[in-house]
C-alpha cells in the first residue's frame, strides 16, 4: 500500500514536471488574466498556463468589463489583453502601468515593433496585428479573366463581370452589420480618401469624401446579399467558406478559416491581397489593429514583475511555432504563410493604424447608428452625415469632451 | 381583515418594492437632471503602434482626461436641468421639420420619435391580436374532447415558456437569407425572399413573433374564466335561438370582460418595453424601440464612453409613456368595479 502511494506520488510528480516543461520557470504566485476570446488569445493563455498558477478569462464581452475590473483596488486581474480600442480607456483612466523597467530587465526577446509607446513610455506589448484586407477566389477571377482589384472602383468592375457570368450567388460580401461593423467600413474607406475624421475635436465627415464614401458603399451593396445590414464577420466568413460570394474585405484573423477542411468548401481557392484603395494614389482603405498585453496599475510592483514574466512566456517563439496559423504574429520566429499576404501588403503600403483617441469611439458609434439610414434610403447622404455630426456633438458635450 | 394583520402581510412586499423599485426610480429621476463628466485637457502625444516592418509613430493632438494624485480621473457633476431631455426629444429640430412641412420626417430623423412610432404601433397592433387569438384558442380548447384536453393545453402553452430572446433568435434563423424556412419558401414559389432586407417585413415578423409568444398567456387566463361561465344563461340563450357567435358575443365576452381588461393592462405594460425582438432580429438598422434606445445610451462604446444621463432621461420618458397608455384602461376598470 505504501509502495503504491509512493509510486503514485512519483508518477504525479513526473506529470507535473511534464506540464511545466515548456516554461522557463515555475510560477508560484497567482497570475490572473482577462482578454478577448479568439484563437490567438487561447494560444497565448495556454502557453502562459504552462508556468502554473495562471487563471485566464477569455470573454467575448471583455471590453465592457475590463475597465471596472482594473479600476478595483487591488485590480481583479494582473494582465489584460487589449486591442487598439480597448487600450484607450485603460490608458486614459491610468489603469495600466508603464513597462519600461520590466522590458529592460526581461524583454530581450521582444521585437522593437512590438512596443506600444505613448509619450516615449512603453504601455503595452503587442503580439499580433489584425487588419481588414481583400480575400478573393482566384479561380473565379481567372474564369472572368480579371486581375486582382486594387481600388474599390476596380472591385465594382470585377463584381459586375462576375454578376454577368453568374458564377456565384453574390459577387461581394461585406461586414455591413449596423453598428460597429458598418461604421468600421465607413472609417476604412473615408480614411482611404486621405481625409481626417476630425478637425481638432470637431467632427469632420460631412464633406465630399464622406459623400463619396457613402455612395461607394451603396454601390457595393448592390452586389451583396440584400440582407447585408445583419452581416457580421462570421456571416461573411461563412459566405466565403460556402462559396456563395467571390470577394470580401475581411479581417485577417478570419483567413485561416478559409483553409479549414472541416468547415470550408473552398480550401486552397481563397487568396489574400491588400485592401482595395479609395483613390488610386492612396493607401489601402483599411486600418491596422494590434492586440497585446498590458499590466494593471493597481497591483504591487512585485506582482506586476511576476505577471510580466509569466506573460512573456505566453508570447515566446515556442508558442508562435505551435500556433503559426492563429494570427499574424509580431513575435520572433513567425514565418508568414500564403494566408498572411493581405495583412502584410496592407502594412507595407502604409495603412494607418486605427486612431487611439477617445473621440474616435464617439464618432464610431454615431456612424454606426446613422449610416444604415442612407443605405435603406431613409435619408440622403448629406442628411446622414449631418445627423452623424449632430450625434457626435451631443454625446461629446455630455461626456465633457467639448 | 384587521388593519394590523393586513399590514403585517403586505409589509415585506412593500419593503421590497421600496428598495428595488421606488429608490432606483428616484435615483434615475435625479440622474436625468445631472451630467457627470471627466475633466479633459488637450495635449500633444507621440504614440507608436506596431506594423510591418517597423512601428508607425505619429505626433497628434489628443484630448485626455485629467488624473488626480491617486491616479483616478477627476470628474465633475453639473446640474443641467432639462437639457438632457432636450437632447433626447430634440424639440427644436422637430418644430423645424414640422414648419417646413416635413412632418413625417420626424419619425425617421429623430431617434426618439422613430422609436416611439414603432413602439406605439407594435403595442397597439399586437394588443387586439393577442386578445383575439388567446380567446380563440381558449374557446377551441374548451370544446375539445376531455381526454385530449391536457396535451392540447400543454402544447398551446409551449411558446410562452420559451425565453424571449431565444425565441426571437430562432425565428430569425428560420427566416434569414439561407434559413430553413426561407429556402423552403423560395423553392416553393421560385422567387428570392429576403425578409431582413427591409423594415416592414422585419416589423411583420416581430409582431407575428410577439403574438405567437404572448397569446398562450391570454389563453390560460381566458380558459380559466370560461370555466365559470354561467351554464344556465348559456342554455337559455340556446333555447332563445342564439347562434354560436351570438352566444360568444352576448354571454361569454361580457363575462370575460374584466379578464380582457387585465390582459390588456399587462400586455400594454410589457409590450411598451419591447426590447428582445430588436436584439433577437438585429433590426437596429430599420426599427428601434424606446427600451432599446435606453440600452443603446447605456452601452459603452469601444473607448468606454456611455451616455448615462440621456439613458436616465429616456427611461423616465418610457415610464411616462406607459402611465399615459395605462390611464384609460385603469379608468375603465375602476369605473366597472364601482358599478359592480
Amino acid at each position: 500500500m505504501k509502495k503504491l502511494t509512493v509510486s503514485a506520488l512519483l508518477f504525479l510528480g513526473s506529470l507535473s514536471s511534464v506540464a511545466y516543461a515548456d516554461c522557463a520557470f515555475e510560477n508560484t504566485q497567482e497570475v490572473k488574466m482577462i482578454s478577448g476570446s479568439f484563437p490567438a488569445w487561447k494560444a497565448v493563455t495556454q502557453a502562459m498556463a504552462e508556468c502554473g498558477n495562471v487563471s485566464s478569462t477569455l470573454d467575448a464581452e471583455f471590453r465592457t468589463k475590463v475597465g471596472a475590473a482594473l479600476a478595483a483596488k487591488p485590480s481583479l486581474y494582473h494582465v489584460s489583453g487589449v486591442a487598439n480600442g480597448t487600450f484607450v480607456p485603460l490608458l486614459n483612466n491610468g489603469l495600466i502601468r508603464p513597462l519600461d523597467d520590466l522590458v529592460a530587465k526581461y524583454g530581450q526577446q521582444l521585437n522593437a515593433n512590438q512596443f506600444i509607446q505613448v509619450d516615449g513610455k512603453v504601455m503595452a506589448i503587442a503580439m499580433m496585428i489584425n487588419t481588414q484586407h481583400l480575400m478573393y477566389r482566384q479561380d473565379i477571377l481567372d474564369q472572368v479573366g480579371a486581375q486582382v482589384p486594387t481600388t474599390w472602383q476596380e472591385v465594382l468592375t470585377v463584381a459586375e463581370k462576375i454578376q454577368q457570368a453568374g458564377i456565384v450567388q453574390y459577387p461581394l460580401g461585406g461586414t455591413y452589420k449596423t453598428g460597429w461593423n458598418l461604421a468600421m467600413e465607413f472609417i476604412n474607406m473615408y480614411m482611404g480618401f486621405g481625409t481626417s475624421l476630425f478637425d481638432g475635436n470637431q467632427p469632420n465627415v460631412n464633406n465630399e469624401a464622406g459623400i463619396n464614401t457613402l455612395k461607394l458603399m451603396k454601390q457595393l451593396t448592390e452586389y451583396m446579399d440584400p440582407e447585408y445590414l445583419i452581416s457580421d464577420s462570421t456571416f461573411v466568413q461563412k459566405q466565403l467558406q460556402q462559396g456563395t460570394i467571390a470577394m470580401a474585405n475581411l479581417w485577417a484573423t478570419r483567413a485561416t478559416a478559409m483553409d479549414n477542411k472541416e468547415e470550408s468548401q473552398v480550401v486552397g481557392k481563397v487568396y489574400m491581397a491588400a485592401a482595395p484603395k479609395s483613390i488610386p494614389d492612396g493607401h489601402p482603405a483599411s486600418t491596422m489593429w494590434w492586440d497585446g498585453i498590458t499590466i494593471a496599475t493597481n497591483i504591487t510592483d512585485q506582482e506586476a514583475e511576476n505577471a510580466f514574466k509569466v506573460a512573456l512566456e505566453g508570447l515566446d517563439e515556442q508558442m508562435v511555432q505551435a500556433n503559426t496559423d492563429a494570427a499574424i504574429w509580431l513575435i520572433k520566429g513567425y514565418k508568414p504563410t500564403r494566408l498572411s499576404n493581405g495583412a502584410i501588403e496592407n502594412a507595407v503600403n502604409r495603412t494607418p493604424s486605427y486612431p487611439l483617441t477617445a473621440n474616435v469611439g464617439l464618432i464610431h458609434t454615431a456612424l454606426g447608428k446613422n449610416i444604415s439610414d442612407y443605405l435603406t434610403g431613409q435619408k440622403t447622404a448629406e442628411e446622414t452625415l449631418k445627423a452623424v455630426e449632430e450625434d457626435y456633438l451631443s454625446t461629446a458635450k455630455e461626456s465633457g469632451l467639448l | 381583515m384587521k388593519q394590523k394583520t393586513f399590514f403585517v402581510f403586505v409589509a415585506p412586499s412593500l419593503l421590497m418594492m421600496l428598495i428595488f423599485i421606488a429608490i432606483p426610480l428616484v435615483s434615475v429621476f435625479i440622474q436625468s437632471f445631472y451630467v457627470t463628466q471627466n475633466v479633459y485637457e488637450t495635449v500633444v502625444v507621440e504614440t507608436c503602434t506596431p506594423s510591418f516592418p517597423t512601428s508607425i509613430c505619429e505626433k497628434t493632438e489628443k484630448t485626455v482626461p485629467l488624473l488626480d494624485e491617486n491616479n483616478t480621473p477627476i470628474t465633475q457633476t453639473v446640474f443641467v436641468g432639462l437639457d438632457t431631455y432636450r437632447a433626447v426629444l430634440e424639440p427644436e429640430k422637430a418644430v423645424q421639420l414640422i414648419r417646413s412641412g416635413q412632418f413625417f420626417d420626424i419619425f425617421t430623423d429623430i431617434d426618439f420619435y422613430k422609436a416611439l412610432r414603432f413602439t406605439l404601433m407594435f403595442t397597439l397592433i399586437t394588443l387586439p391580436l393577442v386578445i383575439g387569438v388567446g380567446l380563440l384558442i381558449a374557446l377551441t380548447v374548451n370544446n375539445v374532447a376531455q381526454n385530449i384536453k391536457g396535451p392540447v393545453i400543454f402544447i398551446s402553452l409551449l411558446p410562452f415558456i420559451i425565453t424571449p430572446v431565444i425565441g426571437a433568435l430562432s425565428i430569425k434563423w428560420l427566416f434569414i437569407g439561407d434559413g430553413l424556412l426561407t429556402r423552403a419558401l423560395e423553392s416553393l414559389i421560385g422567387q428570392e425572399i429576403a425578409m431582413f432586407a427591409q423594415g416592414w417585413t422585419i416589423e411583420l415578423l416581430m409582431m407575428f413573433y410577439r403574438v405567437w409568444h404572448v397569446a398562450p398567456f391570454a389563453f390560460v387566463i381566458f380558459y380559466a374564466g370560461l370555466q365559470s361561465v354561467n351554464q344556465d344563461t348559456l342554455e337559455s340563450a340556446v333555447i332563445d335561438g342564439a347562434s354560436r357567435f351570438e352566444r360568444v358575443r352576448y354571454v361569454i365576452i361580457p363575462h370575460l370582460m374584466p379578464l380582457i381588461y387585465f390582459i390588456a393592462l399587462i400586455h400594454l405594460m410589457d409590450t411598451y418595453r419591447v426590447f428582445e425582438e430588436i436584439i433577437g432580429f438585429s433590426s437596429e438598422a430599420h426599427v428601434i424601440s424606446l427600451q432599446w434606445l435606453t440600452f443603446d445610451f447605456l452601452e459603452p462604446d469601444d473607448t468606454g464612453n456611455r451616455a448615462i444621463s440621456r439613458a436616465s432621461a429616456s427611461s423616465m420618458l418610457t415610464m411616462i409613456g406607459i402611465i399615459l397608455l395605462l390611464i384609460p384602461v385603469l379608468n375603465r376598470t375602476l369605473r366597472d368595479q364601482k358599478k359592480g
